[in-house]
Formats: structure tokens, C-alpha cells, sequence
């Protein structure tokens, strides 16, 4: 870099193998401090009750933020997430109302789910990696198509989702909410791509495309699945924002994908690609609901809370980039 | 045949053509469409966009990433301080406009200062800008009335003023010039594709790197705060969120007229051709009787196969 201030080595050198290692470190610790704030202004959201809440809330984001994290591994970004989460969200409940709600109704609306969101990312990835459109405006354009799409399957918002889809989702199993099931299957599964070949080729690919192309790895194949997984996931998002909200809305989404880059950025992955870590991406969804909530508990008058939380969660972005970058130096 | 490959490569004279096309269609769908008075209705709503895109266009240019997302807060702010600056009154547009220009300098500034000082990416300083401006537009409109704009303002953009053309007409042309000499006789235009091709190299041969890309971000809120004014003009008075709708069209407007994002090449003139582009297609879209979600995809998918005519990548080759 043209302007780079001289480095200082050194004592740094020992938290830069740590954050080289854990390079979602800088979001923990903000993470932390959130907690402990939230804890000083409302001793009550530090309560199991609240915090479940918070989780369940935001697991859609954590989610979607996931599904981000695949692609810009590879240097890519999907301003998609967000309509593909709405049209999944439209999808099932259509198709849960038409199959009548029952319990083996809704397995078969998930499965479609999981599929069309498949089918979104498959076809970002065509968009992007074959066609060589650039990702920023080509997922945007796919956005609007997918919305779209969601505008016809439900054209305005409010259909409800079957009882048993969302007490489920809100409810409890064996005393352990059910939410807590979920961000068990979703550790797991992470801990599994993680050691997958795609996440590897992913980061190779966004490390450097020439290289990995010459190295003959199939960039476009790799490129392609990473939008498929973030398909995926984000359909997953959706399920979440279902069990939530319990109703459809063909544009519930939108609001969410550029939530999902900040969150990315701020858990510690590199936006240029190559290096990355989906656990910061879920940690920093949870720092954006606590910097939602901290400013309301703090008191905050009404009006001025967005302000509040835009300033905050720029800092957090500010934060983050500047220690994580003095760590991978 | 190398001619025409040349022609069919020049994002401009596609524009131009699908333009025309796009007008042709537009009047077989619907007669009266391709009318003169449409095509100037048509070419006020572009020339707000095309505003915004220029700022947007020299900040792609300058590379490095660079991208402005917070061009949409930045249109809406200043579409409500110059409604408060003027409250309807033609001796209160000096003001405004000097409130507009600040507004967007300042934010400008502060986004530019984060790029490089911070060395933050552009796309996630501007999107954490656009969270704070977004923020911002709900606590100023708590606190003072949303302001209407004078009548004079008005005029400007939505009147005849010269040879039948529109105030605002005549300003995006001269905007258009200005940015085409700035970009192709000044030292500061060249020194804009210096950095957005080669930062290091451009650092190496004394080009103030830092100053010129906050300079970059500064032009692009000025420029946003400008269309936020004339925005004003056009609609009476601010209401929320105006400007949201331009931030991802910006940049669209900008791929579709031939500057990569990746900056260090394309220009300005291209990317009004693409603004007018844009604004012909929605336009269209609104005419057809169909649905609203039917519009949408058609609208994705035709950008879709813009963009396919250029603004693609190099292939891998080994």
C-alpha cells in the first residue's frame, strides 16, 4: 500500500499470533463489553429469558451473515441475501398453508425452501462467476428479480405461518428453547464446512484468483458453490425470520443484506477475500442486536435510538478493521 | 469489421443505441411515449441520477475499491436542510444552496477521512455512514418540519428556461462538460486514473494519494447534495427517505456507461448515457399494464443483460 504508516513490531507480535489464530478476537471482546454494558443499564437483559430472546431474534441475521461470509471468502459480496431470505420466507408459508399446516406440511415447505434458495444462489453464481458480471451490481440486479418473484408468489405481507411452525420455533424442548437447538445444529454444521474442501477452495480462490487458477483449481465450480452455500444459509435465515415473525412479507428481508456485510466486516473477514471467519460473522450479529438493544436500554429517547446505533455500529466497523488489520500485519 | 467490433465495444454508443430502441418500444407499447414533452419529463427524473452518479463516477474512478453508499442519506439530508434553509421562499435559496454544499462536503469529508486515514474500505465506510445518515434523517425530522421548496427552486427544475430546456437540464450538461474537461485536460483528471489504476505507481511519481481521494468523497456528497436540492425542486417538498432510492442506481448507472468498478478508466459521458438508460427502462416498465412484482423482474433481468454487453471480467487464463 502506497501510504502505509511504518509498522511497529514487537510487543504486538504475540497478540498478532492470536488474532492470526482467532481473528474473530477483536469481535469477542466487543461482544463482551456489550454484554457487560447491556448488564450495567438493564440487569434484566443479562437474564436467560432476555438473552434467549436476543438469540432468537437474531439468529436470522447470524445466519445471513454466515451465508455473506461463504461468498466474500472468495472476494465476492451477494447483495442478494436479503431477497433471497424474503422469497424463501413468501415460499414456505404459501406452501405451508396450502399443504395445511401440519407437522409433515411444513417438513416439505422447508425442503422446498432450502431448494428454491439453492436455485437464488445457483443462479447468482451463474450471474457472477460464469457470465463474469461484477458481483456488487449483477446481486443487485438478481435482488431486484427475486423480490420479484416474492411479490408474486405473496404480493403484500401478512399471511400467517401455521401455529405449529412458530410455537415450535419459540418454544422449548426437553426445558432448552428451542433456539439453542438450533445454534447447536448451526455450530456443528460450521465446525463441518470449516473443514471442508469448498470453504478451503473458497479462501484460495479469493487469496488469489490467477493463482488458484493456475494451481487448477475449477475457479468458476468453486465461485459457483460459494453462492449455492450462501443460497443455502440464507434460506435457512429465512426459516428463522418465519419462526419469528410467524407471517409472510415479500419484502422482509431487504433491510437485512447490507446488515449482513457489516456484520461480515466486523467479525474480521476481509472484504478483498482470502481470509475470513464465519465464527466472528455470527458473533458480530450478535453485537448488532446488543448495540440495538444497549441503546434502548440506555435510555435513549425514541428518535434519536437509529442515530445512536448507526454511530455505534460504524465505531464497532472502525474498531474491528483497525485491530484486526494490526493483527494480521 | 475491426471498426464495428470498435463501435459495438464503446459502452457510449450502445447506450446511445439502446436508448433509441428503448424509445421506439416505449412509443409502440404506449403512442405519445417518445412525445417531446415525456422525453423531457423523462430526462429531468435522469438528470437527478445522473447527478448522483457523477459524484459516484469519480469515486469509482479513483479506484482502490472505491464506491459511495451513502449517497442516498446524503440526497435525503440535504433535501431537508435546503427545504428548511428556503421554507419556501426564493431569498433563502443562497443559503440553501451553501447548507446543501456543506452538508455533502462534510459527510463527504468524514467518509474520505475514514478511507484514508483509517484505511477503511469504501464500501464499509459508506455503509456505516449510511447507517448514521439514515439515523440522522429520523432525528432532524423529529425535530423540525420537513420544509417546501421555493417557488423559484421549482422553476429551475421543472420549467422551461432556455430554448425550452429546464433549469436543471442545463446545469447536468454543464456538469457533464465540466467533468469531461476536468477528467480529460486537468492535472487532477489525470491524476484520478493514476490512482485508480495504479495507487503505488502514482504514489511513487508525487500524486498526493490521500488528499485526492478525500477530495473524491468530498465531490461525491457535494454532488449528491446538489441533486438532494434539486430533488426538492422537483417534488415541492422533502419527505423521507427521498434519496434512497439512488444509491445502488448510481452505481448501475455507472457500470452501464463503461466504467469498470474497479476503477482507473471509463468516464462521465458514458455513464449519462446510462442514467437516461436507466431512467427510459423504469419508465417503460411503469407504461406496460402488469404487476408490480412482474415489473420488478423484468427490471432485474433486463439489467442483467445490460450489464452482459460490457462491464464483464477478463477470463482466467493460464
Amino acid at each position: 500500500m502506497a501510504n502505509a504508516s511504518p509498522v511497529t513490531m514487537g510487543n504486538q507480535s504475540r497478540f498478532g499470533a492470536l488474532l492470526g489464530r482467532f481473528p474473530f478476537l477483536p469481535a469477542l471482546i466487543i461482544l463482551i463489553v456489550l454484554l457487560v454494558l447491556n448488564g450495567l443499564f438493564e440487569p434484566n437483559s443479562l437474564s436467560f429469558r432476555s438473552l434467549t430472546g436476543l438469540v432468537r431474534t437474531y439468529m436470522a441475521l447470524m445466519l445471513l451473515a454466515v451465508a455473506q461470509t461463504y461468498v466474500v471468502y472468495a472476494a465476492d459480496i451477494d447483495l442478494s441475501v436479503g431477497a433471497i431470505a424474503s422469497l424463501v420466507n413468501v415460499t414456505i408459508i404459501v406452501l405451508m398453508q396450502h399443504l395445511g399446516g401440519g407437522g409433515l406440511s411444513v417438513m416439505a415447505a422447508l425442503g422446498v425452501g432450502v431448494l428454491v434458495g439453492l436455485a437464488c444462489g445457483l443462479v447468482n453464481g451463474l450471474v457472477v462467476a460464469a457470465l463474469r458480471l461484477q458481483a456488487i451490481v449483477a446481486t443487485f440486479a438478481t435482488s431486484i428479480f427475486f423480490t420479484g418473484l416474492a411479490l408474486t408468489i405473496l404480493p403484500v405481507a401478512g399471511m400467517p405461518a401455521p401455529a405449529a411452525f412458530w410455537r415450535t420455533y419459540g418454544g422449548s424442548f426437553l426445558g432448552i428453547p428451542f433456539v439453542f437447538y438450533c445454534a447447536a445444529g448451526l455450530a456443528i454444521l460450521l465446525y463441518l464446512l470449516a473443514r471442508s474442501r469448498l470453504a478451503t477452495q473458497l479462501l484460495a480462490v479469493g487469496d488469489g484468483q490467477q493463482a488458484a487458477f493456475q494451481s487448477g483449481l475449477p475457479v468458476t465450480a468453486i465461485r459457483i458453490g460459494g453462492y449455492a452455500l450462501c443460497g443455502v444459509f440464507a434460506a435457512l435465515a429465512a426459516f428463522c425470520i418465519t419462526g419469528d415473525t410467524a407471517s409472510g412479507d415479500p419484502l422482509v428481508g431487504a433491510k437485512m443484506t447490507l446488515f449482513s456485510v457489516a456484520a461480515v466486516v466486523l467479525g474480521g473477514s476481509a472484504l478483498s477475500g482470502g481470509f475470513g471467519t464465519v465464527v466472528g460473522s455470527v458473533i458480530a450479529a450478535l453485537i448488532i442486536g446488543l448495540i440495538n438493544a444497549l441503546v434502548f436500554f440506555a435510555g435513549t429517547p425514541s428518535h434519536w435510538q437509529n442515530f445512536v446505533q448507526g454511530l455505534a455500529i460504524l465505531a464497532a466497523l472502525m474498531v474491528g478493521i483497525l485491530v484486526s488489520r494490526r493483527g494480521r500485519r | 469489421m475491426s471498426r464495428v467490433i470498435d463501435v459495438i465495444k464503446n459502452p457510449l454508443a450502445v447506450a446511445l443505441a439502446l436508448i433509441v430502441a428503448l424509445l421506439l418500444l416505449g412509443n409502440a407499447l404506449s403512442p405519445g411515449f417518445a412525445s417531446g414533452q415525456q422525453i423531457l419529463r423523462l430526462l429531468i427524473v435522469a438528470a437527478l441520477l445522473g447527478i448522483v452518479a457523477a459524484g459516484q463516477n469519480l469515486v469509482i474512478l479513483g479506484g482502490r475499491e472505491g464506491i459511495d453508499l451513502s449517497v442516498g442519506g446524503v440526497v435525503s439530508l440535504s433535501a431537508i436542510v435546503a427545504g428548511n434553509a428556503m421554507n419556501g421562499m426564493d431569498g433563502g435559496i443562497p443559503l440553501a444552496i451553501l447548507a446543501c454544499i456543506a452538508t455533502g462536503a462534510l459527510f463527504g469529508l468524514l467518509n474520505g477521512l475514514g478511507v484514508t486515514l483509517l484505511r477503511i474500505p469504501p464500501l464499509v465506510m459508506t455503509l456505516g455512514m449510511l447507517g448514521v445518515l439514515q439515523g440522522l434523517l429520523v432525528v432532524v425530522r423529529q425535530g423540525i418540519p420537513s420544509g417546501r421548496a421555493a417557488p423559484a427552486l421549482s422553476e429551475f427544475v421543472t420549467r422551461p428556461f432556455l430554448f425550452g430546456l429546464p433549469g436543471i437540464l442545463w446545469l447536468w450538461v454543464a456538469i457533464g462538460l465540466l467533468m469531461a474537461f476536468i477528467l480529460s485536460r486537468t492535472v487532477f483528471g489525470h491524476r484520478i486514473y493514476a490512482i485508480g489504476s495504479n495507487e503505488q505507481a502514482a504514489f511513487m511519481a508525487g500524486v498526493p494519494v490521500r488528499r485526492m481521494r478525500v477530495l473524491l468523497f468530498m465531490l461525491s456528497g457535494v454532488f449528491s447534495a446538489i441533486a438532494g436540492l434539486c430533488l426538492l425542486g422537483y417534488s415541492g417538498s422533502s419527505f423521507a427517505n427521498v434519496g434512497e432510492q439512488y444509491m445502488l442506481p448510481s452505481i448501475i448507472a455507472v457500470v452501464l456507461g463503461g466504467t469498470p468498478l474497479a476503477g482507473g478508466k471509463g468516464g462521465y459521458t458514458g455513464t449519462m448515457a446510462g442514467a437516461v438508460l436507466l431512467v427510459i427502462l423504469q419508465s417503460i416498465l411503469t407504461t406496460i399494464n402488469i404487476e408490480e412484482s412482474g415489473r420488478q423482474m423484468v427490471f432485474g433481468a433486463t439489467l442483467l443483460v445490460l450489464m452482459l454487453f460490457y462491464g464483464r471480467g477478463r477470463g482466467l487464463r493460464a
